[in-house]
């Protein structure tokens, strides 16, 4: 095992499945001649060359109607949006082309494209840069959302989703590229929708993903320090939702949070607390709460910013609270 | 052109109108549901475009797809099957009017976001650019398209990466009830490809010969110079918008004196004039059409509808 970051997760996937398959290719903005706004593909301009490194023009509806389009006809697209909160300049193409194509024309054609965005509020960059949007992604059936949060699982997912027939959301945090983690060495791909356990415990259940996870491991660390075992499961993949690792733990542990950035109304914690009063209602002791973002806008003042973002104090709380 | 080439000409023609007005009664009969949009009076445009391409050439359209499919090649049967949404039309029946593809005769569908197809247009040429093949791809879309952002994107898109596809501007003079120069800031279209540096042209798009032509001209600059080209062709739509059109927008003299121009009546007229054909040879055609089309509604009335199984189908490609 390897310990690296985030970021290098995240390029070494790329990397190895470029060298793969010729069909793969990358454009976005500044991702060529910059070497990506976080970094990310850092070199690749001068080792795959303008024809597989693509600088986009400032144009996102041009940057996934071509994706789709290249990928219609058999390539494999990966198309990078500087942040997701500029998907929302080029939802159509998300939710209208490349979730519903395949399945409008009964079956003709596939769309095996990964778009790589990048989420997440903490950085003091502003209400239209923060966002964590994931969930209004995951309602549209035909798309699939991926959101890893160790860099073990990036690589891994990323790998999949590339390899992938289907059109694939890939989400990053903005706030995770410097997160360490141990990677095995050589080949490896890890499926897309399933869910992990990634701390195993029995008191209660805690069910998150992406920078949930982070704090979720803290806030466990400084719960074990007290005697309650927290088992963590991370989603890893919203569409198609994995339940099943979900409800085991919860049907041996009974209780149960969710932990999310994005904001709590109509969120990931809302379906899959469906879900658990659904599937495991006898198994319910307390209530299930959802840590989540405040419903506000995220501002620029840091002070302010940290307060409206979930934070491992507030897990700890609401631990206590489904555990009393 | 060949005679034999230019009959057939004549007969996609008349197909496309024989099956348009037989889709008309069955939209009335209830039928065929959703909205449907009728191609009738711009038949010669992409029939002289389609006999243009060669069959490595993709083609994209908007929603007004009827015609462009069976231009494409794809069958009455078919086309009256998916009208009526059943499992035997080209996309199963779950596309319907406005989503009709073929992808094994190049026809990449129907798209009914307006001016959304244009960026993926832009796509499929550059996935032939990535291959390293000069295929061209024919993007259609009216008038009304060019005022949305997605037109300029994949316009500078397309001159900026150096993409082979043959914009083609249906100019039918409404975007919906809107007339061209109540919406876009120029009228003639063609001159929003100079903003953008690409070469352009202009067709009467009542004449299947001079659509032909200009499309010609225009595909052999694209695969030789390996950029795009925005071609302008004037026509209209003899019938509404789409089935739910009051028609308050426009006078039926207006309708009138284009109908006195019925792309079918000029192509008949040329044909016989140039000795291409006989009154007899065409009567022979239309007489094939009108059977064809029965029997293409005998077809599609009798195939079965897609089953409950086929709802849940083809949502993803991997499990």
């Amino acid at each position: 095992m390897a310990k690296i970051t985030m970021r290098e997760a995240i390029s070494q996937a790329l990397m190895e499945e470029m060298d793969r398959d010729p069909a793969v290719f990358i454009l976005g903005e500044e991702v060529g001649v910059w070497g990506g706004t976080y970094a990310v593909t850092k070199g690749f301009y001068d080792k795959y060359g303008a024809a597989r490194v693509k600088d986009t023009p400032i144009a996102e509806n041009a940057i996934l109607g071509a994706a789709i389009g290249a990928a219609m006809v058999g390539q494999r697209p990966i198309a990078e949006l500087m942040t997701i909160n500029f998907a929302f300049s080029a939802m159509d193409y998300i939710v209208n082309q490349a979730a519903k194509l395949r399945y409008m024309f009964g079956g003709q054609f596939t769309l095996p494209m990964v778009i790589r965005a990048v989420g997440g509020g903490g950085r003091q960059l502003g209400a239209t840069h923060s966002q964590t949007p994931d969930a209004i992604f995951a309602h549209f059936p035909g798309l699939k959302v991926v959101s890893p949060g160790t860099p073990e699982d990036a690589k891994g997912l990323l790998k999949s989703a590339i390899r992938s027939n289907d059109p694939i959301l890939f989400i990053e945090h903005a706030t995770m590229y410097q997160v360490r983690g141990e990677v095995p060495e050589g080949e490896y791909t890890i499926p897309i929708g399933k869910s992990k356990v990634q701390r195993p415990g029995k008191d209660l259940t805690i069910v998150t993903y992406c920078k949930g996870l982070e704090l979720s491991m803290k806030a466990a660390d400084e719960l074990a320090k007290e005697g309650i075992e927290a088992e963590i499961v991370d989603l890893r993949t919203l569409r198609p939702l994995d339940m099943e690792p979900v409800l085991e733990s919860f049907k041996k542990t009974n209780r149960a949070i969710v932990v999310e950035e994005g904001w709590k109304s109509y969120g990931v914690g809302s379906e899959v607390v469906s879900r658990i009063y659904e599937e495991a209602f006898d198994y319910v002791d307390a209530p299930i709460l959802r840590v989540a973002q405040k419903e506000v806008p995220l501002p620029y003042n840091r002070t302010l910013e940290q307060a409206a973002l979930p934070q491992v104090p507030d897990i700890i709380v609401a631990a206590k609270e489904v555990l009393k | 052109m060949k005679k034999e080439q230019l009959l057939d000409l004549y007969y996609q023609m008349v197909l496309i109108r024989r099956v348009e007005e037989r889709g008309a009664e069955l939209y009335q009969a209830g039928k065929i549901g959703g909205f449907m949009h009728l191609y009738i009076g711009q038949e010669a445009v992409s029939t002289g475009l389609i006999a243009a391409r060669e069959p490595r050439d993709r083609v994209i359209t908007a929603y007004r797809d009827h015609g462009v499919a069976l231009n494409c090649g794809i069958s009455s049967n078919e086309v009256m099957a998916e009208l009526l949404g059943k499992a035997t039309g080209m996309s199963k029946g779950k596309g319907g009017s406005m989503h009709m593809a073929d992808t094994s005769k190049n026809m990449w569908g129907g798209h009914a976001i307006v001016g959304g197809h244009l960026p993926i247009a832009s796509g499929l040429a550059l996935g032939d650019q990535y291959a390293g093949n000069d295929n061209v791809t024919i993007c259609m879309f009216g008038d009304g398209a060019t005022n949305i952002g997605y037109f300029h994107e994949a316009l500078n898109l397309a001159k900026t990466w150096g993409l082979r596809v043959l914009w083609v501007c249906e100019n039918n003079q409404y975007g919906m009830g809107t007339a061209v120069e109540r919406a876009s800031a120029v009228t003639e279209i063609r001159q929003k490809a100079e903003g953008y540096g690409m070469k352009n042209g202009q067709a009467d798009g009542m004449d299947v010969m001079k659509v032909y032509e200009a499309a010609r001209e225009a595909i052999d600059y694209i695969r030789k110079e390996g950029q795009p080209y925005l071609l302008e062709v004037d026509t209209y739509r003899f019938r509404g918008h789409s089935m739910g059109d009051p028609e308050r927008y426009r006078k039926a003299e207006e309708v009138k004196q284009w109908q006195e121009n019925d792309p079918i009546g000029i192509f008949n007229k040329y044909l016989l004039d140039k000795k291409a054909a006989t009154r007899k040879q065409l009567d022979e055609i239309e007489a094939r059409v009108e059977e064809e089309v029965t029997k293409a509604v005998e077809f599609a009335e009798a195939s079965p509808e897609p089953t409950m199984e086929d709802l849940f189908k083809d949502i993803y490609a991997d499990n």
